[in-house]
């Protein structure tokens, strides 16, 4: 479904400011597969997300989905593929237009734009159902405007405007990030359902361990553009925040402090 | 008196499509675009020389548009493409369109319109072919309205392309258009392509922009390279004030509150005119000074709002406190 091949980027290349945020990173995710995604500050999570989305383009490397390489492919064909999620609550709607239309633009992703009205009666029924599933009351308010919303309830509409048309690729980057724990746990239990519902391929970047423990089938720990380990199936399932720090020392020889990734 | 605020109705109406041009970019696609003050004169440029040159004015007056949307079209790409910041794109296309302008003209800064045949001469001798139309025209021009048929005829246009951009503003691409404005990276994560809904929208934009210049050449008599100077600012005059008196409480609501700014930005100057020491020349100061209130106006009311509202709040806090203290005495007593 998904496949990085020596993926590598660096940033400000022969300056004091050199970044190697990734090097030569190979990434095999099949269909179904979610993939949570770890790593202290800077490891290059973002940078992975954005290229694989398009909005970064990597100096060597391809990325290919469902066997195309979209390298060449610019960020919005690449996105009738890929739905995703920003950390920002503000970043993934339209805070000046209403609910309704917020889902018909995304409802449009993967289909050709036309002028026939974004909104019509039939799209409001399916628009109003899904945003049932969600239990917010949101669909109560489809003619509300997106910005007169919480984070906590912005985030959740992202979360569906990015899985309802079931793209080939899911995208999360710590999406639960910027919200309380309360709107935080109710984001990640709503991503856990709307993935099962929809049989999504994911990737979900996160700064909470319990979280990438919590979720998803495989987990991949990042450091300094690289993957430093990768678990998969029953390992996966069976391991715990403890683990996860013995293996990053065992492997790094250093300690991964608290304040580069939040523990639980 | 009468005749003079008709005739302010009139052009408002018809200035009010370059109005909803400006909307289109300004608040739509938060694109500051000042091509304006050069694709207004194209599209008088282009549809008075068509007419001169004896082509139906119908067609000359869509032909004009049509140079137009290349005019914003091109400002447009100078954006997306040149990476080109709004502001200096719009800015190029005007100096440069005050060229290709005169270059239209044939050379000349001015082209007479008057013995042709324009669009209003049609429908006027159209109107005056019916039976019914002495009457009506002698009883309308004695509260003042002196040809019927033009200011009938400009309001059914202007309200035809406020429907069309409403209708337009809520189609799949006319949503992404206004993403386009309000969350550029969201609508590109879906699928928009949003260099493409830039060129697009700035073209539409000066599409109207031009029509309206079309229009006010062929009412005018006249077409001319100057016509355009501080275009840009009468048609923010008429969203601002638009905004200010009507509300933005939706689409169709905007649209038709850029329609009425329009039509009182041309009172006030036409009230303003009447004023002894004013003169035509003064005009453009008029306009600045309008925007200039209309800006701070609202601005200035809402703050005093806010500190009625806070004296009221202290005033009821301390009447509590009061009033508590006076029970507290009485439980005492
Ligand atoms: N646009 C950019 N320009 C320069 N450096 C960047 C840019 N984006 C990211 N970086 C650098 O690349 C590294 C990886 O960043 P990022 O992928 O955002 O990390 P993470 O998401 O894991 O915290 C960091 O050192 C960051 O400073
Ligand atoms: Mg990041």
């Amino acid at each position: 479904m998904l496949q990085l091949k020596q993926v590598s980027l660096t940033f400000n290349e022969g300056t004091m400011d050199e970044k190697k945020a990734l090097q030569n990173v190979n990434i095999e995710l099949k269909s179904g597969e979610f993939l949570t995604v770890i790593g202290s500050n800077g490891a290059g999570k973002s940078t992975l997300m954005n290229v694989i989305s398009g909005s970064v383009i990597p100096d060597t490397g391809n990325v290919y989905i469902d066997g195309k390489a979209v390298t060449p492919m610019q960020e919005y064909k690449r996105s009738r593929m890929i739905g995703r999620v920003f950390q920002d609550p503000m970043a993934g709607t339209a805070p000046s237009m209403t609910i309704e239309e917020n889902l018909a633009m995304a409802w449009a992703r993967d289909k050709k734009r036309s002028l026939k009205p974004g909104v019509s009666k039939k799209r409001k029924t399916l628009f109003r159902e899904h945003l049932a599933a969600l239990n917010l009351g949101l669909e109560d308010r489809l003619s509300a405007k997106v910005g007169l919303l919480s984070g906590g309830e912005r985030q959740a509409l992202s979360l569906l405007m990015a899985t309802f048309t079931e793209p080939n690729i899911l995208m999360l980057d710590e999406h639960t990030a910027a919200l309380d724990p309360s709107r935080a746990e109710l984001i990640t239990n709503i991503t856990g359902d709307v993935v099962e519902k929809f049989q999504l391929t994911t990737l979900m970047v996160t700064h909470n361990m319990q979280q990438a423990l919590d979720l998803g089938t495989r987990l991949i720990m990042m450091d300094k553009g690289q993957i430093i380990l990768d678990v998969a199936g029953k390992e996966k399932q069976e391991l715990t925040i403890e683990k996860l720090l013995n293996e990053f020392q065992r492997i790094r020889g250093e300690q991964l402090t608290n304040d580069k990734a939040v523990l639980g | 008196m009468m005749v003079a605020f008709f005739g302010a109705i009139e052009t408002g109406i018809i200035y009010a499509l370059m109005a909803l041009g400006v909307y289109l970019s300004f608040r739509v696609l938060d694109f500051p675009d000042l091509t304006v003050d050069g694709s207004f004169v194209t599209g008088a440029a282009v549809s008075a020389m068509f007419i001169v040159n004896g082509q139906p004015p119908l067609a000359a007056t869509i032909l004009g548009m049509a140079a137009g949307f290349l005019a914003g079209c091109i400002t447009g790409l100078l954006h997306t493409k040149g990476k080109i910041n709004p502001l200096l794109s719009g800015i190029l296309m005007m100096i440069a369109l005050y060229s290709i302008n005169l270059r239209i003209m044939g050379g000349q800064s001015n082209v007479p319109l008057l013995n042709e045949s324009t669009l209003f001469t049609s429908i006027t001798g159209l109107w005056n072919g019916f039976g019914i139309s002495q009457p009506v025209n002698q009883f309308l021009s004695t509260i003042g309205i002196t040809n019927p048929s033009i200011i009938i005829f400009a309001l059914i246009l202007t309200l035809v392309v406020k429907f069309l951009t409403d209708y337009f503003l809520k189609t799949e691409i006319g949503l992404a258009l206004r993403a386009t404005g309000d969350n550029k990276r969201m609508i590109r994560s879906l699928s928009a392509n949003t260099d493409g809904l830039i060129i697009l929208g700035i073209g539409l934009s000066n599409a109207l922009v031009a029509l309206s210049g079309a229009l006010v050449a062929q009412h005018g008599g006249f077409a001319d390279a100057g016509m355009g100077i501080g275009m840009i600012i009468i048609g923010l005059a008429s969203v601002i004030i638009g905004e200010a008196l009507f509300g933005t409480k939706s689409i169709a609501r905007i649209t038709l509150a850029v329609i009425g700014g329009a039509v009182i930005y041309r009172i006030v100057v036409s009230l303003a005119l009447r004023v002894d020491f004013l003169e035509t020349g003064d005009m453009k100061l008029i306009t600045a000074v309008i925007v200039i209130g209309a800006l701070i106006t609202p601005k200035v009311l809402e703050s005093r709002r806010e500190k009625r509202r806070r004296l009221r709040k202290k005033a009821e806090l301390s009447e509590a406190a009061a009033a508590e203290e006076g029970r507290n005495q009485n439980a005492s007593t």
